[in-house]
């Protein structure tokens, strides 16, 4: 089981990733040059004044107006992709298989990092239950989402510091990271892929075309 | 969830025209829509969009009602196009009416919340899609769809025929004659650098704002004209309708006007909308980049008559007065800080709003959801709680706005919240304080 979950199916996981998250960008575009008002509005200067001004925390005036959700979604969006780049046993199995390694993470911020992740995933799922106006937009499909992006660091979590039956849970760690990576093209995760796009294009819309800020 | 019981409002526009509805029809169009012209961004939009509601707190409506989720951007969108989508198009002819409902009464299209999206997911967008199918299905608020017919037959949004037009500006013409010798207002010149235009309803209901342009075009020494035949009408409900085939023929006699006349520019009175169908909707929906002859906005035109001098102020106005910041021009244009600029020549005592510039909420009677008409003024006016607080904050007496729909509906919210306000446009000030060359006072 060890053997098929941390070989072929990595292998899936990372093929289906890379793949369908080219075949989403590709369709994007395509669809985009269809539809003919887009391409001709979008500016690089205006697209990039946007997305900087929101991927810096507490730059725009609606993370200024909610510190603790800025806070929150920083810190598990930052985790979230670092923590699995730069993880010391990543790496030992990218050495292993590919002969390649890079910097890590020391073992204690890693685990202080997940459990920023584990934190945050919890706080948005209170935040879906507690604030009407996010529970009236929640579908049981935004819980299933929360859980797929949560369930690689819990699992990592309980793995590292082998609190339940080790072999178990190491499984099912590597599984949900697969599944993860599975699902980032094909569900509403491919926020991470359009992210820079939709922003760019609002940016460039609200200024090149209206003169003004959008942040 | 259990919806609390809300006020009917009766609409034949609604009401009558879903009757004629069937579930092959509205599949058929709603796939049209939602798969030809929109497949891009609605798609990225409906795969990017995480429902975190951080749009909600954007929202006039959603404020006003007491954060009540329904009328939360997302709310909205949740409430119409995901249904729609998740439906794949088999949806009702009730469900259609709820949808024009909100996407045509309880939306201003002002896109506030584009600037709350931390995707900069364009909701108003969204909106106008909903509206789009609906007005493809024939279900409009009635009166909308009225000023929508008008402009479909005679290019003008009050049903103004050119008889009537031109005497109308005669007898402006006249009447700006007793304050400024010679004001004239010029039709049909050839070759003049301005084309001035203004909406449907300036010589409908408020034809003193025809008299006012000429008093101050000619204290100004302009080489303007107007002209006396279609075109003259930059006001656009097609837009707003969702009937983007008259919005656009509306816009291309807008500037075919301004072609015949062979102006250097065309100069727009004091409206947002129209501002914004002339400088974006239009062009985008004609596959202009932009607008074929320069155009700007009254508030653009009077910051540079002041800023040149060529207006001068005799005495500022002394009333304490505040600003309604046009969506279509402030979010929509920048025009800001030319707008305060020019309040500060002309007023003695102006008095700041909060929030500002692009983060002003919108009038809520904007993005055609006046010209829904009376049956849903109520909705509107409650929907904007939190204008007649901002507004009852500045302690100010008079509220300037440079946009008609503004104008109409902050006066409707004045009156219902009894704020004890009045609203005045620009050029209404203006031709107060103003100096009059002694040469050209009538005597």
């Amino acid at each position: 089981m060890y053997e098929f979950v941390s070989g072929p199916l990595v292998w899936i996981s990372f093929i289906v990733f890379i793949g369908g998250s080219l075949y989403r960008l590709v369709s994007m575009h395509k669809l985009a040059k269809k539809e003919k008002v887009i391409y001709p509005y979008m500016s690089l200067k205006y697209g990039l004044r946007s997305i900087i001004h929101w991927v810096i925390p507490f730059a725009s005036t609606n993370m200024r107006r909610r510190p603790l959700m800025t806070v929150a979604t920083f810190a598990f969006h930052i985790c979230l992709v670092l923590t699995p780049v730069f993880l010391l046993s990543h790496n030992v199995l990218w050495r292993q298989s590919w002969k390649i390694s890079w910097w890590t993470l020391p073992e204690g911020t890693a685990d202080v990092m997940t459990v920023i992740v584990i934190l945050a995933a919890f706080f948005f799922l209170a935040r879906r239950l507690v604030l009407p106006e996010v529970r009236f937009v929640t579908f049981a499909s935004d819980y299933v989402l929360l859980a797929i992006a949560l369930a690689p660091f819990l699992t990592g979590f309980l793995a590292y510091h082998q609190w339940l039956p080790y072999k178990t849970i190491l499984i099912l760690h590597i599984l949900s990271g697969e599944l993860m990576l599975i699902a980032i093209p094909f569900t509403r995760l491919s926020h991470m892929l359009y992210f820079v796009f939709t922003r760019a294009y609002m940016g460039s819309e609200f200024g090149a075309v209206r003169n003004s800020k959008d942040w | 969830m259990a919806e609390p019981a809300k006020e009917i409002v009766v609409d034949p526009g609604l009401d009558e025209t879903i009757k004629k509805l069937t579930s092959e029809k509205i599949e058929k169009t709603i796939n049209k829509v939602l798969t030809k012209g929109a497949a891009a961004r609605l798609k990225v939009y409906m795969q990017t969009c995480v429902h975190c509601g951080l749009c909600s707190e954007a929202c006039h409506f959603y404020l006003s009602h007491d954060k009540d989720p329904r009328f939360s951007p997302v709310g909205k969108v949740k409430q119409t196009l995901w249904e729609i989508v998740k439906r794949k198009g088999r949806v009702d002819g009730e469900f259609i009416k709820n949808c024009s409902r909100i996407a045509h009464t309880e939306c201003n299209v002002c896109r506030r919340c584009s600037m709350y999206c931390p995707f900069g997911i364009d909701m108003a967008y969204l909106l106008l899609l909903v509206r789009r199918i609906c007005a493809l299905l024939g279900v409009v608020p009635q009166y909308l769809q009225d000023t929508v017919n008008s402009h479909a037959v005679t290019m003008n949004q009050m049903w103004v025929k050119q008889d009537e037009w031109i005497d109308t500006l005669q007898w402006q013409e006249e009447d700006a004659q007793d304050e400024v010798k010679n004001a004239r207002i010029p039709l049909d010149k050839e070759g003049a650098e301005i084309m001035y235009s203004v909406i449907g309803p300036e010589p409908k209901f408020l034809a003193q704002l025809l008299g006012n342009i000429s008093m101050i075009m000619t204290v100004a020494g302009m080489d303007w004209t107007m002209p006396s035949f279609d075109g003259w009408d930059n006001s656009n409900m097609p837009m707003y309708s969702g009937d983007f085939e008259n919005m656009a023929r509306v816009e291309r006699k807008h500037f075919e006007a301004a072609f015949k006349l062979k102006v250097k520019k065309i100069v727009m009175g004091e409206c947002g909308h129209a501002f914004r169908g002339a400088v974006y909707d239009g062009p985008k929906w004609l596959a202009w980049k932009e607008p074929p002859v320069p155009l700007i906005h009254a508030v653009q035109f009077y910051y540079e008559l002041i800023r040149d001098g060529k207006i001068k102020i005799a005495r500022k106005f002394e009333q304490p007065v505040t600003i309604q910041e046009p969506c279509n021009i402030v979010r929509g244009r920048g025009l800001g800080d030319m707008l305060r600029y020019i309040m500060r020549a002309a007023c003695e005592d102006f008095r700041d709003v909060y929030p500002r510039y692009e983060h002003n909420y919108c009038c809520a009677a904007g993005g055609g959801v006046i010209n829904c008409g009376p049956p849903w003024k109520k909705s509107r006016v409650e929907g904007n709680r939190v204008k007649a607080e901002q507004l009852k904050a500045t302690g100010a007496e008079i509220v300037v706005t440079p946009c008609h729909n503004c104008h109409s509906g902050i006066e409707d919210i004045i009156n219902y919240h009894k704020l004890g306000m009045h609203v005045k446009f620009f050029s209404e000030i203006l031709v107060d304080v103003m100096e009059i060359p002694d040469e050209l006072k009538a005597e």
